[in-house]
């Protein structure tokens, strides 16, 4: 049994495993194991395991399940939808996973479809990903061949058809509701909420979207057990995740670890620490929308409640580090580009607001910034966080915006006494 | 009810709507833009933003946007709250940001919800100094300009216009702060409530475009409330006026007939008033201008004789009863065709049987199955199609009630109902533009829908029908499920109308009666009578005194001439017919608003008033009498039907409607659609014009710089000047709405009893029918002719919503939408007969020439007519036209004179070259 469930087929050299040296290693064994199991009995399975969902809100899995109406009463037709839209500044993690080994992923499917009893499925892969698009083909036409999916998979009366999506691309799509409105040909504005997507989700029917990286930690639990499942990392959250950095490090890089290893031991160990002549000057802990951290920080655990504590965020466990000679404000800046580009126009203080931030920051660059600016930049982290806007988008791209004007205070203010960029 | 405190004070509210709503009803001024009182809330601007409270010792609050909060019992909250009123002044900042603060040139100023909305949050410095963002406009054709800059990006527009109102070419494209509304290229917009756009904006993105080329602010316009004269609805409405001329329509609200939209019939048909097809001036046969004295000697010169009366379904209730009146109610005769004059028959029995109920525009939206026979509502009673789209989301409403999902969550009841729609069946011959959300269409000829519906009786009453041979499985199949979704509605409404026959008409009628029997209550039936006041002239009429025997009198001399008022009769007979009956007398009075081929051969033509220039009474559909309020003074050439009359008691409309109430039985109760004098104060009169109009002084200082005396209006409550009881107490009269910090239309809510509601101020209005009559089923159909020469292509005449209506079709906007007559079949036909749209096809035997539009839709063996109209392009008179004609194609080139038909909208239409002969 390997520490590395998600992982360990995994060589990027040789390029993914066939379904045949998939199965010879193992594979399709959760899934052939759900064939003995009601799906209720898979779901408590799940429960039990203590799975998070891995897209960043870390919202437990199985739970997220149970709240798919079951019973002859219930809508027959469900749907299962992966999030394979991986879009977040800074975040690698699924394309390793499905351009590494695309059988996981669809045994995932295959289980997590069983458990919902939804027998069409759909991955919502990001359109840049081609050559994971390419490899998922593959891998799903072999399983088709196979029997793996279709009709009555091993066995069980049960059918699972998968549709592989190409996403014309937005950032927004990473957001569940979104992600189905453009699923069904819409504009990807998110919905509202209630009705949830697990009572009312693709063309109104109970769905489930479930991120890459969770669905890929299903075979292991299945064929395994919950026991093994949990002895993989501590600090109270199970099994193992994806940890990215990007940044000036020597090895940059994504790495499947438990959970509970601290921030230190990723930057320093796995990928190798700074290179040389930079140090770490802050960082932020899981993608583009979580706050900064700082090196005061390198010994904390990475679980969602110890970076919680800290006013941050896990969310995609990949980390993007700042050194000291990049300028933080151009860094923020940057993001604030990106985050007011994908905003999707529906509400005011997202639409508006980060466009405003966005042409601030490129003022400050040039030199062109005020004093007044700053005060703007201060008005908005309040005017676009939580529960001001319609969606998480505007409140996440306040979290840098937020704690990088606390922490770079200083910075912020040489832009405008220089005139310039102090760092060019 | 629940109970809410709103900074300190304690309302009680209704806990099925959001907050905003709730506060807006009580009174609260609180800024919104995305929600809409009949659309609901979808969270988009952030506008409304409130601070509520956990309890009482819950000092911080959370901010929550009004419109998506439930009211929940014993909520606190703040609207004056701080933080609240900082983020509110905030959104406005940023919706603000790329603005082009235009107001001066914006046509939306002075009315604009953005101005009102900006000023109530506080805002005012402006911060942002970055480059704006800015659009290309489109245009949009001849009903609204299009300034994209101005938008603020609330989303109403593709609200109203693709989930209320199903329009499919309009969207939102592109995403963040580049989000455009716009068509997808630039074109006409295609919808029928596209006007209604100007006022669902909250600023000056989409605005009236005839309104702009004679534009005056709203605070310029003198208003009064006004009565739609498109259709047999009824749709109040807010017309402004300034230097004598109509400048513009606006929805005038009202809670059980239009709510908050009109059809752009509506809104842009009125423009006829001022057009050069009004008659200015009376004239005698030589067509020699007559002054209004010499026109009045001659007038009752000519009533000494022995004189028939032909009145209107397009005149007022006072002007038929004064021509009633004059000429005696044994000569006074029917101004519709002898078959839409039986079809009225049909249709004023309805209204008196107690197993039916008429229902009100509001009650058909809340309609859980409908069935429509043979009406093409959309072009008839265009309004009502938009209630009909609204009522088909009965069923989403029940399926989010399920899911406990409040109905005004707009988004989340349509994500849940998805294309779950209440029965919608339409029984039709082609293509009609409710098909997109009807659940079941029958499409054949006339005759094979009758059967079908005669089909549904029998299957209603307990028997199996019996099915001709021939008749297709889909036809019996289409029978059954309307039959099984009538019986399974709790509120089922039955439609048909004059334009769909008198056969349809009563066949709608047995249906409902049926229905009625089954469910042990009334049933609701709305036959559709074709013009604004069909009902008000029938009720009036001697049910003898058919247009028929009228013209049997002139041609056997048992009398000297006529009197015409308000009709053409061109448009009720045969052309050989109405000149024969023309050439048999000498004298031939026409009063008229407008110029007809009538009014051509009359001896005296005298000049009418139109809705701007007098008051009048229309009786919709319902049997709804309505008061249409003078908006502006008369010109001294013009007089109003009945005054040219000049019976007794025709000095006034009061005085004439009371005479009027006191005289005919069914009239008794019309007196109360007068304003109730005890609401009216002595000497005080409610101003048609605003507090703030302007250039009262200087307005007629080109002709005389002395400031005349105001004109002064004996005969109404109303006055032309700006002095006298606002209608924001508690007056009887609302001719346009507005209140303190609200300028724009979304005031309303002011003087409404809860948003909704119904208006404090009463609606000048009565109903005139009581229902006291058990009527028996009409004789079962049978079909009159047999199966017709298969040569022959059976001709149907269809409506246009843009000229089938006389008066509209002389506006010059509507003009531009028009097109010529044509001859509509599907594109089988068109390959046998080697022709395509645009190409003329004759009708053989009669000359008559049409331009072709092939039509996918149309049943085989059947061709659609529409007639035109006489005010412009090319048109045939449909009484002309045979049941049944061979067609042929012919060789020449389209006249250069006719509009065409490119500007028709018809969803089956099929453009592209249709290949002859072999198909490869």
């Amino acid at each position: 049994m390997s520490d590395r469930p998600l992982t360990k087929n995994i060589d990027l050299a040789r390029g993914p495993l066939s379904l045949r040296d998939y199965e010879a290693a193992g594979g399709y064994r959760g899934a052939k194991s759900v064939a003995g199991l009601h799906p209720n009995e898979v779901l408590e399975r799940v429960k039990e395991s203590g799975l998070k969902g891995r897209g960043g809100a870390g919202f437990p899995t199985g739970l997220k399940w149970s709240f798919v109406p079951q019973g002859p009463e219930s809508e027959q037709q469900k749907y299962l939808v992966v999030n394979a839209d991986e879009m977040e500044p800074g975040t690698f993690k699924d394309r390793l996973l499905m351009e590494g080994d695309p059988h996981l992923l669809i045994e995932g499917m295959i289980i997590a479809a069983y458990t919902i009893g939804a027998n069409k499925a759909f991955i919502f892969l990001r359109g840049e990903y081609v050559l994971a698009e390419k490899r998922l083909a593959r891998a799903i036409a072999e399983a088709k061949e196979a029997g793996h999916l279709g009709t009555n998979l091993f066995g069980t009366g049960y059918d699972l058809d998968i549709v592989l999506h190409t996403s014309a691309g937005r950032y927004i799509c990473g957001e569940e509701t979104a992600l189905l409105n453009a699923l069904e040909g819409k504009r990807a504005n998110p919905r509202a909420k209630p009705p949830f997507p697990q009572v009312s989700g693709l063309w109104g029917k109970p769905t489930i979207v479930n991120n890459v990286e969770t669905l890929c930690n299903l075979p292991g639990i299945l064929a395994n057990g919950v026991e093994w499942y949990q002895s993989l990392g501590s600090g109270g959250d199970y099994g193992t995740k994806m940890f990215g950095v990007s940044g000036r490090v020597k090895k940059p890089g994504c790495w499947e670890l438990p959970f509970g290893v601290s921030i230190r031991e990723v930057i320093e160990g796995h990928a190798g620490g700074m290179q040389e002549g930079y140090s770490l000057k802050a960082f932020l802990p899981g993608g583009g929308s979580t706050d900064f951290l700082t090196p005061e920080h390198l010994d904390t655990p990475l679980t969602y409640s110890a970076i919680g504590e800290l006013g941050s965020r896990l969310a995609t466990g990949t980390m993007i580090l700042l050194d000291d000679k990049t300028c933080p404000v151009g860094m923020i800046g940057n993001l604030m580009r990106f985050f007011a580009h994908e905003s999707c126009g529906f509400c005011t203080p997202c639409r508006d607001g980060l466009p405003w931030v966005d042409a601030i920051f490129r003022d400050l660059e040039c030199g062109k910034g005020s004093a007044k600016d700053i005060a703007i930049l201060h008005d908005h982290v309040g005017y676009m966080g939580p529960g001001k806007t319609f969606c998480a988008l505007a409140p996440g791209a306040t979290a840098p915006l937020g704690s990088g004007l606390k922490l770079f205070a200083e910075e912020f203010e040489q832009h405008l006494v220089h005139g310039a960029c102090p760092y060019l | 009810m629940a109970k809410i405190t709103v900074d300190g004070q304690c309302y009680e509210v209704d806990p099925a709507n959001n907050l905003l709503q709730e506060c807006l009803s009580q009174g609260l001024d609180l800024p919104y833009f995305c929600w809409h009182p009949c659309m609901g809330s979808v969270g988009a601007c952030r506008q409304c933003a409130v601070k509520q409270y956990r309890d009482e010792d819950d000092k911080t609050g959370t901010l929550v946007m009004a419109c998506m909060t439930p009211v929940t019992d014993g909520a606190i909250l703040s609207i004056e709250d701080d933080q609240a009123k900082a983020f509110r002044a905030g959104v406005i900042e940023g919706l603000m940001t790329s603005h082009p603060h235009d107001c001066p040139v914006c046509e939306e100023g002075g009315e604009c919800h953005l101005q009102d909305m900006t000023l109530m949050s506080g805002h005012n410095y402006r911060r942002f100094d970055k480059r704006k963002v800015t659009h290309r406009n489109q245009d949009l054709g001849p009903f609204l300009n299009h300034e994209m800059n101005r938008c603020i990006t609330c989303y109403r527009c593709v609200r109203f216009y693709n989930d209320y109102a199903g329009g499919k070419d309009l969207s939102a494209q592109a995403s963040h702060h580049h989000t455009y509304f716009g068509r997808f290229e630039a074109g006409t917009l295609e919808s029928e409530f596209s006007g209604n756009l100007a006022e669902v904006c909250p600023t000056g993105v989409f605005t009236d475009k005839p309104f702009s080329e004679h534009y005056a602010r709203k605070w310029d316009l003198e208003a009064a409330p006004a009565v739609c004269t498109g259709c047999a609805i009824g749709c109040n409405t807010s017309p402004g006026e300034r230097y004598g001329s109509l400048r513009r329509i606006v929805n005038r609200y009202h809670s059980d007939i239009n709510g908050y939209f009109l059809c752009d019939r509506g809104r842009f048909g009125a423009h006829y008033v001022n057009s050069d097809f009004r008659l200015r001036s009376a004239k005698d046969s030589s067509g020699m201008t007559l002054s209004s004295e010499e026109a009045s000697i001659a007038f009752a010169r000519d009533t000494q004789k022995r004189l028939i009366g032909i009145g209107s379904p397009r005149a007022s209730v006072e002007a038929n009863f004064a021509l009633r009146r004059l000429v005696g109610e044994d000569n006074f005769y029917a101004g519709f065709s002898d078959s839409d004059y039986e079809a009225m028959q049909v249709l004023l029995n309805s209204l008196q049987d107690q197993d039916f109920n008429c229902p009100s525009l509001k009650q058909v939206e809340s309609a859980d199955a409908v069935l429509i026979i043979g009406e093409d509502v959309t072009n008839t009673a265009p309004r009502m199609a938009l209630s009909l789209r609204q009522s088909v989301r009965v069923a989403a409403y029940e399926l989010a009630d399920k899911a406990r999902i409040p109905q005004w969550q707009d988004a989340a009841v349509r994500e849940i109902a998805q294309e779950t729609r209440s029965p919608l069946c339409i029984f039709a011959t082609g293509a009609t533009r409710l098909d997109d959300v009807a659940t079941l269409r029958l499409n054949a000829s006339r005759e094979d829908l009758l059967e079908a519906a005669e089909a549904l009786f029998v299957r209603l009453s307990g028997d199996s029908p019996h099915y001709r041979e021939g008749v297709t499985g889909r036809t019996m199949q289409a029978v059954e499920e309307t039959y099984a979704a009538l019986l399974a509605a709790k509120k089922p409404l039955i439609i048909s109308g004059v334009h769909a026959g008198v056969e349809a008409m009563r066949l709608a009628s047995n249906i409902a009666k049926r229905l009625a029997k089954i469910r042990e209550s009334s049933c609701d039936l709305v036959l559709l009578a074709a013009e604004h006041n069909s009902v008000g002239h029938a009720l009036l009429l001697e049910e003898k005194n058919s247009l028929g025997s009228a013209f049997n009198r002139l041609k056997d001399e048992g009398c000297d001439g006529l009197i015409v008022i308000e009709n053409d009769l061109y448009n009720r007979a045969p052309t050989s017919i109405v000149q024969a009956a023309l050439k048999s007398v000498d004298t031939c009075i026409v009063i008229d608003q407008i110029e007809t081929p009538t009014a051509r051969h009359a001896s005296l033509v005298l000049p009418s008033t139109s809705f701007v220039e007098s008051a009048n009474v229309l009786v919709n559909y319902e049997g709804r009498a309505q008061l249409s309020f003078q908006l502006s003074p008369c010109p001294e050439s013009l007089k109003p039907v009945e005054r040219w009359l000049n019976v007794e008691g025709s000095e006034s409309t009061e005085s004439l409607i009371r005479r009027c109430s006191t005289e005919l039985a069914p009239f008794s109760e019309l007196d109360k659609c007068l304003p109730h004098p005890s609401s009216v104060v002595p000497g005080a009169k409610f101003p048609r014009m605003s507090h703030r109009a302007s250039g009262r002084t200087a307005m007629n200082a080109d002709r005389n710089v002395h400031e005349g005396k105001q004109t002064l209006d004996d005969n109404s409550v109303m006055s032309f000047s700006m002095e006298g009881i606002q209608p924001l107490r508690d007056a009887t009269v609302l001719g346009s709405s507005w209140a303190p910090q609200w300028n724009s239309n979304q005031s309303i809510s002011k003087f409404q009893n809860e948003v909704n509601g119904a208006l404090k101020q009463r609606n000048s209005e009565i109903h005139l029918i009581t229902r006291n009559s058990h009527l028996d089923y009409y004789p079962s159909y049978s079909r009159t002719e047999g199966q017709s020469d298969e040569h022959k292509y059976l001709l149907q005449a269809v409506q246009q919503i843009f000229g089938s209506d006389e008066l509209s079709a002389r506006s010059k906007p509507v003009q531009s939408r028009m097109s010529d007559c044509y001859i509509a079949f599907n594109v089988e036909s068109a390959k046998q007969l080697g022709a395509t749209t645009g190409d003329s096809i004759e009708l053989q035997d009669t000359g008559v020439e049409l331009t072709l539009v092939v039509r996918a839709d149309v049943p085989d063996g059947v061709a659609l007519v529409y007639p035109g109209s006489s005010a412009t392009g090319l048109s045939v008179n449909r009484f002309d036209l045979p049941k049944a004609a061979q067609l042929s194609r012919l060789d020449k080139a389209n006249s250069e004179y006719g509009l065409g038909v490119s500007s028709l909208v018809v969803d089956d239409r099929v453009d592209v070259e249709v290949t002859t002969g072999a198909i490869l």
